[in-house]
């Protein structure tokens, strides 16, 4: 029953009430506190860990409340992008309810003041003056472009106004900080929708032309192909603190090299908007060794390239092996390497030492052997991003630090003068105001006070005298 | 001279001027606050040598990689401090109120304490993530955000001192005691207004260097890792006080109390994630 007494008018106010709560600076507040609050939850809670892991930590049925309140990746929950999405609705409807008034300032100046501004100015003057109301006109509208900036001449009334203003654009530094969060947001959605987060492995000397996306979906086929020619990895001197670590890459189309750049840490490759990142290294596979075998009784010298575990033949029949490798010691690299006889028997094992090659000599068996080197190969781990939205987001954060300055720091200032004749002398009033920084502008205007009174007196004394 | 002696002197200094400090607070001696704002200067301009000559040692030590000593825990530590006394320093020649000092060295005193007692001070190689000159403008921007931050802190606390006893103080005649030499309440409010939209700007661009160094060296510029979170909640709760004061007109106590719970984020998003909370940033960790 209740309905069809509404009226228009009250549904005009449910409304306007509407507006006036997306609209509301408390809103505002309470946005940001709650953002600031919430976002506690995700630093607390790790973000996007195994079922498993919540559950040895918080026990099964604080994470079924953890999944149903979507606390595990909570900054893509419904509830925390819905307060962001707040977040802009209030934001953009403050901008459409306020900046009509401040394109009035544009517009609009407010070249004849109401008697009460000239009044209740915070910063004002009174004078009189012996000058006729034309010269003092010219003479102040000379000094106001000399000393603030030129103004605009206005008669009403038989009074004669001048109008100068400072910093217009000041006005526009929070409209252009606010846009400069919707610019954010608006490129982070592009790259949410139209670029992807991925990584791959590539093993030295091969390519790819797909990469894995980080949220585990199907490969993504990249429309050109990758190489990886050489990956290294230099220490610091006397350390095994890695110093960097870089991956020869080359882009490749229809079997053409494109682009070959050294990526590092911190120095990307880019190709058609895609970049890749190195962001780790390992090893991939076995490494092959290059061993030098002499034949003790002829001085007969064999080159051979040999895989771990692997037989290779000797001359007479016999064969050998390398066991085990490794590099840590005090010695150097070290390969254990074992000699089968011609009948297959296992012979005892011993090592070899790359630093030092005749070594092996002394062990006195049928052949020594040399390790000239070993090369282990390398897998780069490179990030790959698509991210079409990047630069708007850069945009946005050039108009955030440049309209928060001037949001802060710059201020509209504007200065009347009102010149009335009154009883043979000519009547001066001056108010001013400044938007922000008013006791900035007060400090200014004392002093732009004490020189317009001597521009008034001293010619008005020349004239007398 | 070396880096760490010139440690010791800052610290040396800036335990002298704030004692100095309270000496003017108690003595009311126009000459003593001007006794204690020279030492803090020397005090300063020994820290500023130490920085200087830390810089010079990490070339001497590690050649070719030296760098800007920005890069530890204790690096950023001994330049908080840094930073704190250059707002404090820079505020003091606008408004010249000592007894301020007193309430905004003690932060540069620990700041200082905390890394020559508990921080390794030891000049190491970076890893390669962190060679990057985005490292240097993201630690320098949002120190000297922080340091803002926490003169604000230091006045807001001054304020609620003050704005307690002023009103159960009745009469017109101005207080006595020590209070007497506090500024007013409305130049406390002024100061504490003015430095956190010193600081605000400065956290917004730390924030925005520290995506754009994110980007460049593993092509996300926002991952919601915990520091990164911090510095936004930081950045939100100083937003929030911010349009309070603007639009609403929150000023004093409300303002003081948000000021104080803005720079103890502020020491959480610096401190507390770093020992409390794990991340990409836990190079500061050790
Ligand atoms: C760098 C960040 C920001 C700066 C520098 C900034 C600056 C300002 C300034 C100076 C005003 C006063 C406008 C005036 O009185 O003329 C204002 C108002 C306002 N701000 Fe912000 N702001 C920022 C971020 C935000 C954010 C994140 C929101 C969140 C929704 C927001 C929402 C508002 C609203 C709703 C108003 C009142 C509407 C109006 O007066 O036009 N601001 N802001």
């Amino acid at each position: 029953m209740q309905e069809t007494n509404n009226t228009p008018a009250t549904n005009e106010s449910h409304a306007d009430k509407i507006w006036d709560f997306f609209c509301s600076l408390k809103l505002t507040i309470i946005i940001l506190l709650l953002l600031a609050l919430t976002s506690i939850i995700g630093t607390v809670i790790q973000q996007n860990a195994p079922a498993a892991e919540y559950i040895r930590e918080y026990g099964e049925a604080n994470y079924k409340l953890f999944t149903t309140l979507q606390f595990t990746d909570m900054y893509h929950s419904w509830w925390f992008v819905g307060l962001l999405a707040l977040f802009s609705i209030n934001l953009i409807c403050c901008s459409i309810k306020h900046f009509p008034r401040v394109w009035k300032f544009v517009k609009e100046p407010t070249l004849i003041p109401s008697p009460g501004m000239l009044k209740g100015a915070a910063n004002r003057l009174e004078m009189s003056s012996n000058e006729s109301r034309q010269q003092l006109t010219s003479r102040l509208s000379a000094f106001l472009k000399k000393e603030f900036t030129a103004a605009t001449e206005s008669e009403a009334d038989g009074k004669t106004y001048l109008f100068a203003q400072k910093g217009i654009y000041s006005r526009f530094g929070a409209y252009t900080t606010h846009l400069s969060i919707l610019v954010i947001m608006a490129g982070a959605l592009v790259g949410n929708f139209f670029g992807y987060k991925a990584y791959v492995n590539i093993v030295e000397g091969t390519s790819t032309s797909q990469v894995w996306s980080r949220n585990g979906q199907a490969p993504i086929d990249l429309g050109f192909t990758v190489r990886c020619d050489d990956f290294d990895v230099s220490y610091y001197p006397n350390s095994n603190r890695p110093k960097d670590y870089n991956s020869d890459l080359v882009v490749l189309e229809n079997g053409q090299e494109i682009l070959r750049k050294r990526i590092e840490v911190n120095d990307p490759l880019s190709y058609k908007g895609i970049t890749f990142y190195q962001s780790s290294y390992g090893p991939a596979g076995t490494g092959f060794f290059k061993v030098k075998v002499t034949e003790n009784a002829t001085g007969k010298v064999t080159n051979i390239n040999a895989r771990m575990g692997q037989h290779t033949k000797l001359p007479g029949g016999s064969a050998f092996a390398i066991d085990d490798f490794a590099d840590n010691g005090r010695f150097g690299p070290a390969a254990r390497i074992h000699v089968d006889s011609p009948d297959g028997r296992h012979g005892t094992p011993f090592m070899v030492l790359k630093n030092y090659p005749d070594f092996d000599v002394r062990r006195g068996g049928k052949f020594s052997f040399t390790l000239v080197s070993y090369e282990q190969p390398q897998f780069t781990g490179l990030q790959v991003a698509k991210d079409p939205g990047v630069e708007i987001v850069w945009l946005g954060c050039t108009l955030m630090v440049f309209g928060s300055l001037i949001a802060f720091f710059m201020s509209h200032k504007r200065i009347w003068v009102c010149l009335e004749e009154d009883g043979g002398k000519t009547k001066v009033t001056v108010a001013a105001n400044a938007h922000r920084n008013q006791a900035g502008f007060s400090l200014a205007f004392d002093d732009l006070k004490q020189k317009l009174e001597a521009e008034i007196e001293n010619k008005s004394q020349v004239k007398e005298g | 001279m070396d880096s760490g002696q010139l440690f010791n002197i800052t610290t040396i200094g800036y335990f002298a001027a704030m004692i100095l400090f309270f000496a003017y607070i108690a003595t009311k001696s126009n000459t003593v606050a001007f006794v204690a704002t020279l030492v803090t200067f020397v005090g300063f301009l020994a820290n500023t040598a130490a920085l200087g000559m830390r810089w010079y040692e990490s070339y001497q030590i590690l050649g070719e990689d030296g760098r800007a000593p920005l890069t530890n825990l204790y690096e950023s530590v001994v330049f908080f401090a840094w930073t704190i006394v250059l707002i404090y320093l820079l505020l003091d020649l606008k408004y010249k109120q000592r007894a301020v000092g007193a309430f905004v060295m003690p932060f540069a005193l620990f700041s200082m304490l905390g890394a020559q007692m508990w921080l390794n001070a030891g000049i190491d190689p970076l890893v390669p993530a962190l060679q990057s000159n985005w490292l240097t403008y993201h630690v320098i921007t949002c120190f000297l955000g922080y340091a803002a931050f926490a003169v604000a802190c230091g006045v807001s606390i001054m304020y609620l001192i003050k704005i307690g006893k002023e009103e159960k103080h009745s009469g017109d005649q101005p207080m006595g005691g020590i209070l007497g030499i506090f500024p007013s309440c409305r130049i406390l409010d002024d100061i504490n207004y003015r430095a956190i939209m010193i600081g605000f700007p400065l956290l917004t661009l730390g924030i925005i260097t520290g995506a754009a160094w994110a980007n460049y060296a593993w092509g996300t510029y926002w991952s919601w890792d915990p520091k990164e979170t911090w510095s936004l909640i930081v950045w939100f709760m100083y937003a929030a006080f911010l349009h309070a004061r603007f639009t609403r007109g929150w000023i004093g106590r409300r303002a003081a109390w948000l000021s104080i719970f803005g720079f103890a984020a502020t020491i959480f998003c610096y401190l507390g994630v770093n020992l409390v909370l794990s991340g990409l940033h836990s190079y500061g960790g050790a």
